[in-house]
């Protein structure tokens, strides 16, 4: 182990004698299996069916922060890529690149952590890679993280896949990763109660395919939010999607904060929640599957994929009883696009983020 | 006002009480009541059968039928009405206009150019909002300076920008001072501190503006046509409602000071409709829950024991008299134009684009032909789609 003082020097990266130690003493000692301890040049993996491939790069700032660090973001939000796409998460690789003069110590508890989100994902980190550049090259520490997943027979889940009817529902209260890497912001802190929800995904999703496998798209509301998601998915799949405000599960300290900070709530990151888009009538079993499970305990469906002819915020459906008969149609001119009804019964836009995004927020 | 139910007021035209009966309120919640914001919707709706009140303004329109123009000066507010699909959700005679209510949008370009020279000078240090960095300048902005090497850095609080001064003894810090009376006071804190303390490298560009004149000279243009103000909920809770007496005064509009959820903007509009009716022009306070009836006499105090009114050049309005402020004689070692001198050479308006027109309600965002085709939220040509208050990017986030 290292004694506090001890930090990476750019000698830890010539690939010597002191990478070596550095491997061994903190990567090897936190995340080995026998996979990766035979360091050999590549792992060699045994694996059938249809696979799902996917990398993740974490730049997150601070890389402490309630509820986390950068190891378990790093480690879930590679596994939760796969996850959404219906796969079993299997094997991970990591890569590292550290700033000259980054604390041993930290790097200890940052793959300690990663050890125990791997456990909890049941996955293996089967490769890595250890870089160090000068001081001001790199904020700390990176790590870009790639996943394999098998995907089981008979899932087919795409975000092209989603259809006029199907419900839209979100795993749990949204926003709290972002607001709580927000308030522990140089320049910002402010104290509230709230955690990152960043967790592994993967053994929720199992229970998901197991009570219903027809799942027709999925995916994780990180980076650019819900809004984000919604509009990648109306874009991909050719439909309109409409969501009710009053149904998204959200802490009151998330709220609070969003007033005040001036932030939308639906372009908050997220790096422990899922939407998933079924046919209406598997709608419930879904939900009862993901309420048994401790990650979607607040699960709720939130929305639902327009139909055609439904589409347009001059329908009369999107007014108001007080005003419906008295405003004059305004016509429709949608396709693709992503619609929330307000509290005032009124619906409203809900664009693709643009211009604002809250940089380095995974 | 039923002092007891804070912001809740049932009005002479018994206007719906809210919901709960318990008498603390959740500040945010209670007030996006969607029982709440009904009711009070189709009371604003059934006024209309009655016919509309003969405003000394009422205007109109093309189709014969008259309506009323509500005018909310506060970017806040702008945000707020379309966040929550307020606007199409009234009737079709009562229209909202948005007016000069963001700071950032106001600021004239001579100003952001100077700021943007004083970012790029050797050894300086520029602290602003995050707003401001993306705005374009006359030949550059203040992203573009960052990435061509100037030290531009983005705060939440004046005192980051202090603070950042003491930390870099050797280095002068320019403060971009934008906004309306609710962020001067906080400048004045940083001024008066940065003098007790000796920090002599902390500078302020104050462009900040006063809304009151920029009212009154709204009123005064000829080619307006309000019938009534929603006046700035947090602006009011520092200068207090007597600061709009005058307005309401002299060109009878009514001005009603309002809250920022969906219930307290409904709740106002049908008090500006309560005086419509009774053919009254007077101030009331719906956002008393923010808002004394002195206001703040602490933070104007402070304001002005830093600042002094001066002449300023507002987007869209032009020079209006004594409605900027600019630091008082002691203060003038922290002031940026004094000390560093930019010489900002020739400043001009972002060709083809009308946020002037827009931010004094002449245009609405979908008249401009740049709207959400070449200017959009990635590549803003005017600042009224780059703020989060900005009355373009109100449209293009929630409207489109």
């Amino acid at each position: 182990m290292s004694g506090p003082e001890d930090t990476v020097r750019l000698a830890h990266g010539g690939g010597g004698r002191l990478t070596r130690e550095l491997v061994g003493d903190v990567f090897a000692r936190a995340l080995g299996n026998p996979i990766l301890n035979r360091m050999d040049d590549a792992a060699t993996l045994e694996l059938q069916g249809r696979l799902a491939f996917t990398i993740d790069s974490h730049v997150v700032s601070p890389l402490f922060f309630p509820g986390g660090d950068i190891g378990r973001l790093s480690l879930t939000g590679t596994v939760n890529d796969l996850a959404v796409m219906g796969a079993a998460p299997l094997y991970i690789s990591a890569g590292f690149i550290i700033e000259d003069g980054f604390a041993i110590a930290k790097l200890e508890r940052i793959a300690q952590s990663m050890r125990a989100a791997a456990r909890e994902a049941r996955v293996q980190v089967v490769a890595g890679d250890t870089k160090v550049v000068e001081q001001g090259a790199a904020d700390g520490l990176f790590i870009t993280t790639s996943g394999i997943g098998v995907i089981p027979a008979g899932v087919h889940i795409s975000a092209a896949g989603a259809r006029p009817g199907d419900a839209v529902i979100l795993s749990g209260s949204l926003g709290d990763h972002g607001i709580a890497i927000l308030s522990q912001r140089e320049g910002m802190k402010f104290d509230v109660e709230l955690k990152s929800d960043c967790a592994p995904l993967g053994e929720m999703v199992r229970q998901m395919l197991e009570a219903t496998p027809r799942i027709h798209a999925m995916r994780d509301p990180t980076r650019g939010g819900l809004a984000a998601l919604l509009n990648e998915i109306a874009l991909a799949a050719g439909v309109s999607i409409e969501i009710d405000e009053a149904a998204i599960p959200m802490r009151a300290e998330v709220r609070g904060a969003c007033e005040l900070l001036g932030l939308d709530p639906l372009i908050l990151a997220n790096e422990g929640k899922l939407v998933a888009f079924v046919a209406s009538q598997d709608a419930e079993r879904l939900l009862e599957a993901m309420h048994s499970h401790p990650l979607g305990t607040g699960a709720a469906v939130i929305g639902r994929v327009l139909r055609p002819g439904e589409t347009g915020p001059g329908d009369d459906a999107s007014r108001s009883p007080a005003t419906a008969a008295a405003t004059p149609d305004t016509g429709s001119r949608s396709r693709n696009r992503v619609y929330a009804r307000t509290v005032m019964g009124s619906r409203r836009v809900v664009q693709m983020p643009a211009g604002e995004q809250l940089p380095r927020i995974c | 006002m039923d002092s007891s139910r804070p912001g809740i007021s049932t009005g002479d035209a018994g206007l719906p009480e809210m919901s709960r009966a318990t008498p603390r309120l959740d500040f945010v919640d209670d007030f996006r009541e969607s029982a709440d914001a009904i009711r009070l919707l189709k009371s604003l709706t059934e006024r209309a059968a009655a016919g509309l009140p003969a405003a000394g303004r009422t205007h109109a329109t093309d189709g014969g039928a008259t309506e009323l123009k509500v005018m909310e000066v506060c970017g806040t507010h702008t945000m707020a009405i379309s966040r929550h699909g307020i606007r199409q959700t009234l009737p079709p005679w009562l229209k909202l206009i948005s007016g000069p209510g963001c700071p950032v949008c106001v600021t004239a370009n001579r100003d952001i150019d100077a700021f943007i020279e004083m970012a790029q000078l050797p050894g300086v240090i520029a602290a602003t909002f995050g707003d401001m960095l993306k705005v374009p300048g006359t030949r550059t902005g203040l992203a573009e300076a960052r990435s061509s090497g100037a030290d531009v850095r983005v705060v939440y609080s004046t005192l980051d920008a202090l603070q950042i001064a003491r930390d870099n003894p050797g280095r002068r810090v320019v403060f971009f001072g934008v906004g309306f009376e609710t962020t001067a006071p906080t400048v004045a804190a940083a001024l008066i501190e940065a003098q007790r303390s000796g920090l002599e490298n902390f500078l302020v560009h104050s462009v900040h503006k006063l809304v009151p004149p920029a009212l009154a000279a709204l009123c005064a243009s000829p080619e307006m046509a309000m019938d009534a103000f929603l006046c700035p909920g947090h602006v009011s809770a520092i200068i207090g409602p007597d600061a709009y007496r005058p307005v309401a005064a002299e060109h009878g509009l009514p001005c009603v000071i309002a809250g920022f959820e969906p219930v307290d903007i409904l709740l106002s509009l049908n008090m500006i409709m309560d005086q419509l009716e009774a053919g009254k022009a007077g101030v009331a306070v719906q956002y008393s829950r923010g808002v004394r009836p002195q206001g703040n006499p602490a933070a104007m105090e402070l304001l002005y024991s830093v600042f002094e009114p001066c002449d300023a050049d507002w987007r869209g309005l032009g020079r209006i008299p004594a409605s900027g402020l600019m630091l008082r004689e002691e203060f003038l070692p922290h002031d940026a134009q004094k000390v560093l001198e930019v010489d900002t050479g020739y400043s001009r308006e972002p060709r083809g684009c009308i946020c002037g027109q827009i931010l004094t309600g002449r245009k609405r965002p979908p008249e401009c032909g740049l709207f959400a085709g070449e200017c959009n939220p990635d590549h803003p040509v005017g600042p009224c789609m780059v703020s989060s208050e900005g009355t373009c990017a109100a449209y293009f986030h929630y409207e489109m």
